[in-house]
């Protein structure tokens, strides 16, 4: 787990530009798939098995995108200006380093700011990547990168940037592999660009038309010093979602998450995210609307280049899944 | 008297004291206006009473001759009265504008329905939608003078500028907790209807139910005038701030908490509360294994205020029942902290002579 | 109509939250199911009830939505025996010190918001109107049976009863959207004694006042010629006077702006002109703030219409309505529908279309 987790969280896929880290994926469950296709927008749709006597036809979605920064203007100087994909806050960029679809390593730097307690505005900063001029530098208009910040094993703890979401696809990808008898028509999406606005999950929901969705994605936690008030915390168990600030999840499927929780004796949370929301408000309106829940991974420092999980909050996370999707599913 | 045959005389808290209390709680009388209390405790009291009268400002002064000779003459006080608020400006359509009476927070008042008049009339006092407002408007109270009473647009002739209103809460028991409006101070008030009916028989009961203690304490001063008693005990109500602090450090500040009985006063913004009825309190409570706890010294007072500094000196001393939420729509408090509090004062009267205070203060 | 009051209040004394509407969903499928052909509940729960036109087919049909859910609180933390929370639906913090709420755990209890002392609170919340997450909820329970009780994620909603107030008007919490539930049962009520050519579905809508999920889905599922959304708008009052507001017992609102079709509007505007039912005009420059604005855009496109009922004091425990608005409203749908031909759809020009006073 924590090796599949190392390169998933090194590659580099900002929103929009997730070839790279779809291949590694797809890598990763060729052999366990009836089926695999890439979509319009560039989701990786893996089905397998097919819908027999008491089961449904179920999405599950994990999005491989990660925020990211994109070139916006480079001077006669050879630095680069940049926008934010997705929800980048200024105070984790300073001095960062960033890294390039083609491998081009920059560090953020900033102007001089009149009160040095202040944080910098995006537009005040810029990319250095070395070069001397606009002739030199390697990267132009456009050119996307990713936070760059090595995966760290502490033990139980894990650090990394991008485990918003990789973590989640991690997740899929072992449930997948652990899924043997199911009576369910599955769909493990790999979902593109959920960080500007769940619109993989968005086209994918449409196509696939499934009965009921489900999302794993990262939530936020409250175990921290003087932090946000939550009562969700690392290590404790996959967190079930209630509500964020997107959507509400379907009673009904809170309910038989908490179930199969409940039989399997495996640790859980309940979670009610004030800000943030996920694939699976997507699903839940899409045609005619369908039942959605989301199994979350507590994540600590999210959208920092260093996020912080729980390997056995990850493991749960996978017996959780593998459990409710090896079962008939009763909505009631 | 022998303790074990003062404990058998107790007045219990049972369905019938409740039910009383949800009588009064439910009741309306708004400072200054106390006439639907005030009938209900002469309808309660008036066969168990010697003597009873209405003075000039609308106090109840009840007597309770004592049975043995020369009984120490014991006032016991406690308010009639409630925070409300009194209809000021008729503006048409079944739109009033109102000030408060007594302390409430303007925080409080929103969304919340209330009972207009002699005839409670109901109405509501409404805010502007939510989705009319801005984010910086949200973070400040809504002013007292942007907020109605609204009783509809039909027909308002039923109220007029000039009538009290109070918030509509009806009466309720929560498992271990009593809950409703006015409890500050019903609470006491139903105490001393208790105590009326089942009364030590070594003291002479000097019973005040008193008026407009929330408009400054004002009925217990004349009451203790015209009682002339050697000792007077206060039952009121103290706010229960036993709450998490918002950096959830320890609560110092917490006044009293629930479930740990009757609150003894030593200070408070009116009164020193007499030391040796203190101790009385404390002997006493200790002796019967009652439990009870110190008011934290500090603001906010009760009647004993007025009335320790009447004619030549009153020895005071004030005894409240704990509850959340004073003077707001609802307050509550714990039925075991009650039945504490008149197992308290009924036992501390019980042992009470007059050698108490024959030391000096 | 006493029948129908009494609907109306049991409406209003039920939760049905945002995301979780069944309890009103099902008191309000006892009270169309009498009135219609067919009724079915969404993959998403809301109630879709048909009643058939006279037409031949394949019809036009009319879909006309209410969303059932309220706005409320739910819980996001217990701290000493006591409730932390959050909202579901906008709702302004000042409403909420000593409201009562019913918490919906294990088993319902009754409560109240609370609000600390100031000493007790963050400094920037002293004397302010206090944030949500500086309040708690008091169920007057000790602590040891809160926790066996009350879970994360479980809903408070408001228990506000309904009162009713001089000038036929009725308070409660979630008359906001529950009074244009009560709207539709009157039409359906009134088309019992009329022919339609068009299919009627009367929608009782979920997750307005969160998502618009209601709005985003059932058009999909129903496929109407017109849908119009019944909805609550706000009536001067207190703090509310500007152009945004209208008068309470005035009248329905005809709403005109970007999220209304033009040649829909025309038609209502026809009918309470012809039958002298007093109406007031709503201008809505931008989002009309109803699942008119999610139904407009759905699949290909829906052409729509927003009918308000003039509500004071939106999204508190006191919203105020007066019934004659909400039966004005239930008339003025029923007559437009019997009014609408086989062939009104292929009449509509759009160069023609002026919003005629």
């Amino acid at each position: 787990m924590k090796s599949l987790i190392k390169k998933l969280v090194e590659t580099v896929g900002p929103s929009g530009y997730e070839s790279k880290i779809r291949e590694v994926v797809r890598a990763e469950v060729e052999k366990y798939a009836d089926e695999i296709s890439v979509d319009a927008m560039g989701n990786l749709i893996v089905k397998k098995g097919e819908k027999k006597e008491g089961g449904l036809k179920v999405m599950l979605s994990a999005h491989i995108d990660e925020i990211g920064v994109m070139v916006t203007h480079v001077d006669k100087n050879g630095f680069a200006r940049f926008t934010t994909i997705g929800g980048v806050r200024p105070h984790t960029c300073y001095g960062s380093r960033v890294r390039f679809l083609d491998g081009t390593i920059g560090v953020i730097g900033g102007e001089r700011l009149e009160n040095a307690n202040h944080v910098h505005a995006i537009e005040a900063m810029y990319i250095d990547v070395g070069a001397a001029s606009f002739e030199d530098c390697p990267v132009k208009i456009g050119d996307v990168a990713s936070f760059d910040r090595p995966f760290e094993d502490l033990g139980n703890r894990l650090v990394s940037k991008a485990m918003d979401d990789r973590v989640c696809a991690a997740v899929l990808i072992e449930t997948l592999k652990l899924v043997k008898i199911s009576p369910h028509e599955l769909y493990f999406v790999f979902s593109t660009q959920e960080e500007v606005g769940l619109r993989g999950a968005t086209t994918a929901a449409y196509s696939i038309d499934p009965d009921l969705g489900i999302a794993a994605d990262v939530t936020m936690t409250g175990d921290t010093p003087r932090g946000i008030k939550m009562d969700v915390a690392l290590g404790k168990g996959p967190a079930i979602k209630v509500k964020d600030g997107g959507m509400l999840a379907d009673p009904k499927v809170v309910d038989a998450m908490v179930r199969c929780a409940q039989k399997h004796e495996i640790p859980y949370q309940l979670e009610v995210l004030l800000g943030g929301t996920t694939d699976a408000k997507a699903m839940q309106i899409s045609r005619a609307g369908m039942p959605a829940g989301c199994v979350s991974v507590p994540t600590r420092y999210v959208h920092t280049p260093s996020e912080m999980v729980d390997i056995n909050d990850l493991n749960n996370a996978v017996k959780l899944l593998t459990a409710f999707i090896s079962e008939p599913i009763k909505l009631a | 008297m022998k303790n074990n045959e003062i404990l058998s005389q107790i007045p219990e808290i049972g369905e019938v004291q409740i039910q009383l209390l949800e009588k009064l709680s439910n009741a309306v009388s708004v400072s200054g206006e106390e006439s639907e209390v005030r009938s209900i405790v002469m309808e309660e009291v008036k066969e168990f009473a010697d003597d009873i009268r209405v003075d000039s400002l609308g106090n109840v002064l009840v007597t309770k001759k004592g049975k043995v000779d020369d009984p120490v003459c014991v006032m016991i006080a406690a308010h009639m009265d409630e925070v409300g608020f009194m209809l000021v400006d008729d503006e048409g359509e079944g739109l009033f504008k109102f000030e408060i009476v007594g302390g409430i927070d303007n925080r409080q008042l929103v969304g919340k329905p209330v009972l207009v008049g002699k005839d409670k009339l109901p109405g509501v006092i409404g805010a502007k939608p939510i989705h009319l407002t801005t984010a910086d408007e949200r973070k400040n109270p809504i002013p007292l003078d942007s907020l109605r009473i609204d009783v509809g647009p039909g027909n308002s002739k039923k109220c007029k500028v000039g009538d009290r209103a109070t918030f509509a809460t009806r009466f309720e028991t929560w498992g271990p907790s009593l809950v409703g409006k006015a409890l500050d101070d019903r609470l006491g008030v139903a105490t001393l209807i208790e105590l009326i009916k089942h009364t030590p028989e070594n003291i002479e009961l000097l019973a005040a139910f008193t008026v407009q203690e929330e408009n400054g304490l004002r009925g217990a001063r004349v009451a203790a005038y015209s009682m002339h008693p050697e000792v007077a005990f206060v039952l009121d109500s103290t706010p229960a701030n036993d709450l998490p602090v918002w950096d959830e450090e320890e609560n110092g500040r917490y006044n009293v908490k629930l479930n740990h009985g009757p609150a003894i006063y030593r200070l408070d913004a009116g009164t020193l509360s007499d030391p040796r009825l203190i101790n009385h309190l404390v002997k006493v409570g200790d002796d019967f294994k009652i439990p009870y706890q110190f008011r934290q010294p500090g603001k906010g007072g009760t009647d004993a205020g007025a009335i320790h500094k009447q004619r030549g000196g009153i020895p005071s001393v004030s005894i409240s029942v704990p509850g959340r939420y004073a003077h707001t729509a609802v307050l509550i408090a714990r039925k075991a902290d009650w039945d504490n509090t008149m197992k308290l004062i009924f036992t501390s009267l019980a042992k009470f002579n007059r050698d108490v205070l024959s030391v000096d203060r | 109509m006493t029948e129908l009051k009494d609907t109306l209040k049991k409406l209003i004394s039920l939760s049905g939250l945002s995301g979780n509407e069944a309890p009103a969903r099902e008191v309000i499928r006892a009270a169309w199911e009498p009135l219609v052909d067919e009724i079915s509940v969404s993959p998403i729960g809301s109630l879709h009830a048909l009643r058939r036109g006279t037409g031949p087919e394949p019809r036009p049909s009319i879909l006309l939505a209410a969303h059932m859910d309220a706005i409320g609180l739910m819980i996001t933390g217990i701290q000493d025996g006591l409730l932390r929370f959050t909202e579901v639906g906008g709702v302004d913090p000042r409403i909420l010190p000593g409201l009562r709420v019913t918490i919906h755990g294990r088993k319902d209890l009754p409560a109240i918001v609370v609000q600390p002392p100031d000493y007790l609170l963050d400094p920037t919340q002293r004397g302010k109107s206090v944030a949500m997450d500086h309040l708690f909820i008091d169920t007057g329970l000790e602590e040891q049976d809160v926790n066996d009780l009350v879970r994360i994620g479980d809903l408070a909603s408001f228990a506000q009863e309904p009162l009713e107030l001089s000038g036929k008007t009725i308070v409660g919490h979630s008359l906001d959207n529950r009074i244009s539930v009560a709207a539709i049962t009157y039409c359906l009520q009134e088309l019992q004694h009329m022919v339609h050519t068009w299919d009627v579905w009367a929608v009782a809508t979920v997750q307005e006042e969160e998502t618009l999920g209601g709005g985003f889905t059932s058009p999909f599922e129903i496929n109407p010629t017109v849908a119009v959304a019944i909805d609550v708008t706000f009536a001067k009052g207190p703090g509310a006077n500007d152009w945004r507001t209208v008068g309470l017992s005035k009248g329905p609102t005809l709403a005109w702006g970007p999220n209304t079709h033009p040649y829909i509007h025309k038609k209502f505007l026809d009918v309470v002109e012809q039958l002298e039912i007093p109406y007031q005009k709503e201008y809505i420059p931008r989002h009309s703030g109803t699942d008119a604005y999610a139904m407009q855009v759905v699949a290909g496109g829906f052409p729509t219409m927003v009918i308000g009922i003039p509500l004071r004091y939106m999204h508190t425990p006191v919203e105020m309505i007066a019934l004659k608005d909400m039966e004005r409203a239930g008339r003025l749908l029923a007559e437009t529908i019997v009014r609408l031909e086989v062939d009104f759809m292929e009449k509509i020009t759009w160069d023609e279309v002026k919003d005629e006073e």
